[in-house]
């Protein structure tokens, strides 16, 4: 690897600046340099183990106490990883014991749902739900939303927040979970909310705010979309890809 | 009733569609959807019963209903009994044999590709092995044109990806920037965006059609929001070179996307009249892929090989530009690992060329899938002796947005390497002029950027010092 000579360098690495891409890597003949090569098996063992590390919520649901938010443990059915991995229709719903731990919960009437999924990165969960939510939930305390205890959900799918909103025929359910860890991102967090959610929703009723990490979506911009998203829904009471998000984004001026 | 007995033992197969299920190589989405083989000898009895079935037999026997399913109608009555003709007489096996012989050439493959259902074209590929996918679907001959040629002979377009995690344009412009250089972009520039926003997507179409004019580059750029996105971004005359759409082979996994027929065809009417294309007018990109349906509830009980190939009579009614089947996208659970997401690669570029599609192949996996670059290379070398139309090229095959690993920039320049692949004809004219290519279809071994990037290169540099 120390023999520069036998790699072209590309004369544009300055715009690496620009993008986490993988751009201006170089060549030796037309193929990827030795340590490009390298660097990507690196990159691919770490979102490999990101995968199959198992979440904690434990830290997770003592942080939301110290904000004065109740949470719950639930299991959707898949019972370890590998099912949850083979079978994502398992993943989509709650198991007995869940069904038991909501109603020992008192129920009262419910504007909004909060669900916190492992999803395919624990470790996205591990670092964003908490900051995301310590934003989140002042706008919501300011609406003066009824919400049942923050429900930490363990492998399971977006549409585990389906069961959970019709459970408590909740209006609005807000699901983060940890999305397929990339090689540049494993720690990548994603919304989804659905207006009036419940069994059987399909995407298309659903909206997707992704790539929340911290060489993505912020968790400030991210706060923006997804109040954006609340308020349209409750005008026009749906959500889905008929709700455009149409929230702002700095652009920045470009000239290439 | 399909009936065959093999080994001493009697199987049954109640239907067409049961019996197309059990006959597919296993694949994890068709344990999921619990509609594969019990045991191998179960699925051999399936493919010998497959084998036996007459093609006449697919259009009378719908696999979905056709009362329910307007994909299934679509099929079914857009079938070419004329081009049908000189099969008509045959059996699936038949067929295969038919597929293999002299007589399937470039000119008969064509004629009678809309005598062909989905259905008839995902049984014989199911009795199949890759050398026979390959094989004959290098046979097959598509040809579409928008600002350039797509799919001729001995050529491989490739797709510029030059996603960014929050649709940074200066981002996206040194992804662009890159990819050009390494001689990547004939058959789009294609970005998905991160969100689907209509002033995101307004935004990214502008700084495209910027990019494809300022560089006078014969191709067309693509933004992958919703089909409805694009259209309110066409009302509002943005520059919209090509229509994107997810499809599917059901009516109902079309609707969990948020489509219909009668939307595609307002999207392509609406793209078509805007008339931007130079050499042609072929204006739709469409992206499938086997398990699409099953994640949406929506497989109709079929198994996910046939679903992929019916979602290939949505895309053909539209005149694609491309059609891009992103195999490993989906996830362990419907291609486990890298021999199930190889061969399915492989048998949407045979089903697809044959139906007369312009296939793409988006070469790929995910990191909770059991497969690496290696499980890659073998399917990227063989999908390019298939004669592939086009494969993505993603910077060092990492996608930052998307969250997965597809074909990079080298990955197409190693193809053009071994199987000297050139692009389409009007953009290796443009890679020799810029001095990007030489005329040996190779990188130009000169050092330093190409005069025509300079500017755009030192503007960039100088945004960094600010």
């Amino acid at each position: 690897m120390s023999n520069d000579l036998l790699i072209y360098e590309d004369d544009w690495q300055h715009l690496r600046q620009f993008t986490p891409a993988r751009i201006a890597l170089g060549r030796s003949g037309m193929s990827l340099p030795t340590r490009a090569c390298l660097e990507f098996s690196l990159a691919h063992a770490m979102a490999r183990d990101a995968v199959t590390t198992p979440i904690n919520f434990e830290p997770i649901a003592q942080s939301l106490v110290s904000l004065d938010e109740k949470t719950v443990v639930l299991h959707s059915q898949a019972e370890n990883q590998n099912m949850y991995l083979k079978r994502p229709d398992l993943g989509r719903l709650l198991n007995e014991q869940a069904y038991i731990t909501l109603q020992d919960n008192p129920l009262s009437p419910v504007d909004i749902v909060i669900v916190i999924a492992d999803g395919l990165s624990s470790s996205a969960i591990k670092h964003h739900a908490v900051p995301f939510l310590q934003l989140l939930i002042p706008h919501l305390r300011e609406k003066e939303y009824a919400m049942p205890p923050i429900c930490l959900v363990k492998h399971a799918r977006v549409a585990i927040g389906d069961s959970i909103a019709q459970f408590y025929s909740a209006r609005l359910c807000v699901v983060l979970i940890g999305e397929r860890p990339g090689l540049s991102s494993p720690n990548s967090m994603g919304i989804y909310f659905t207006y009036k959610a419940k069994k059987g929703c399909t995407d298309a009723e659903r909206n997707c705010i992704s790539n929340i990490h911290l060489q993505g979506l912020s968790y400030n911009e991210a706060l923006t979309k997804l109040r954006y998203l609340i308020d349209e829904s409750e005008k026009l009471q749906f959500s889905g890809v008929n709700l455009k998000d149409e929230s702002t984004n700095n652009q920045l001026n470009y000239d290439v | 009733m399909y009936k065959i007995q093999l080994a001493h033992i009697i199987y049954h197969f109640k239907s067409l569609r049961e019996l197309m299920a059990k006959a597919s190589p296993p694949r994890s989405g068709d344990y999921l959807a619990g509609v594969a083989a019990d045991s191998h000898l179960e699925r051999v009895a399936a493919q010998w019963a497959l084998a036996d079935v007459p093609l006449k037999r697919f259009l009378t026997e719908a696999l979905v209903p056709y009362e329910q399913d307007e994909v299934t109608r679509l099929i079914m009555d857009s079938h070419d009994s004329i081009a049908f003709m000189p099969i008509s007489h045959l059996t699936v096996g038949d067929f295969r044999n038919w597929l293999l012989s002299e007589q399937a050439t470039t000119e008969t493959l064509t004629t009678i590709s809309q005598g062909l259902t989905p259905e008839m074209v995902a049984a014989v590929s199911k009795i199949m092995r890759i050398q026979d996918l390959i094989l004959v679907a290098k046979k097959c001959r598509v040809i579409t044109r928008f600002r350039g040629t797509i799919g001729l002979e001995n050529r491989l377009s490739t797709r510029l990806q030059p996603n960014h995690p929050t649709d940074n344009p200066i981002g996206i412009a040194a992804s662009t920037l890159d990819g050009l250089l390494y001689g990547c972009g004939d058959a789009v520039i294609g970005i998905n965006p991160a969100s689907d926003n209509l002033d995101a997507t307004l935004s990214l179409l502008h700084l495209l059609s910027d990019v494809i004019e300022r560089y006078d580059i014969p191709t067309q750029s693509c933004v992958l929001a919703h089909v409805t996105t694009t259209l309110k971004a066409i009302e509002k005359k943005a520059p919209v070179d090509l229509v994107f759409q997810s499809i599917a082979g059901t009516q109902k996994a079309n609707e969990s996307f948020g489509i219909n027929l009668d939307i595609l065809n307002e999207a392509h009417i609406a793209a078509q009249s805007l008339n931007r294309g130079t050499v042609g007018n072929n204006c739709m990109y469409f992206e499938t892929g086997q398990g699409s349906a099953l994640s949406a509830n929506a497989n109709e009980g079929l198994d996910q090989q046939t679903c992929e190939t019916r979602a290939y009579a949505v895309a053909r009614k539209f005149n694609p530009l491309l059609v891009n089947t992103v195999v490993g996208f989906i996830g362990p659970e419907y291609l486990y690992d890298g021999k199930q997401i190889i061969r399915a690669g492989l048998e949407d570029h045979f089903c697809g060329k044959l139906l007369g599609l312009p296939m793409g192949c988006d070469i790929c996996y995910t990191n909770h899938a059991e497969a690496d670059q290696d499980d890659m290379d073998m399917l990227l070398t063989q999908f390019a002796v298939a004669g592939g139309t086009f494969i993505m090229g993603v910077p060092g095959s990492d996608d930052v947005m998307l969250n997965y690993q597809s074909t990079s920039f080298h990955d197409a320049l190693y193809l053009r390497q071994v199987l000297n692949l050139k692009p389409s004809p009007e953009f290796a004219i443009w890679l020799e002029n810029q001095q990007i290519f030489n005329s040996n279809n190779q990188l130009s071994l000169q050092k330093g950027i190409p005069a025509l990037f300079k500017p755009a290169i030192k503007t960039l540099g100088q945004l960094s010092h600010e």
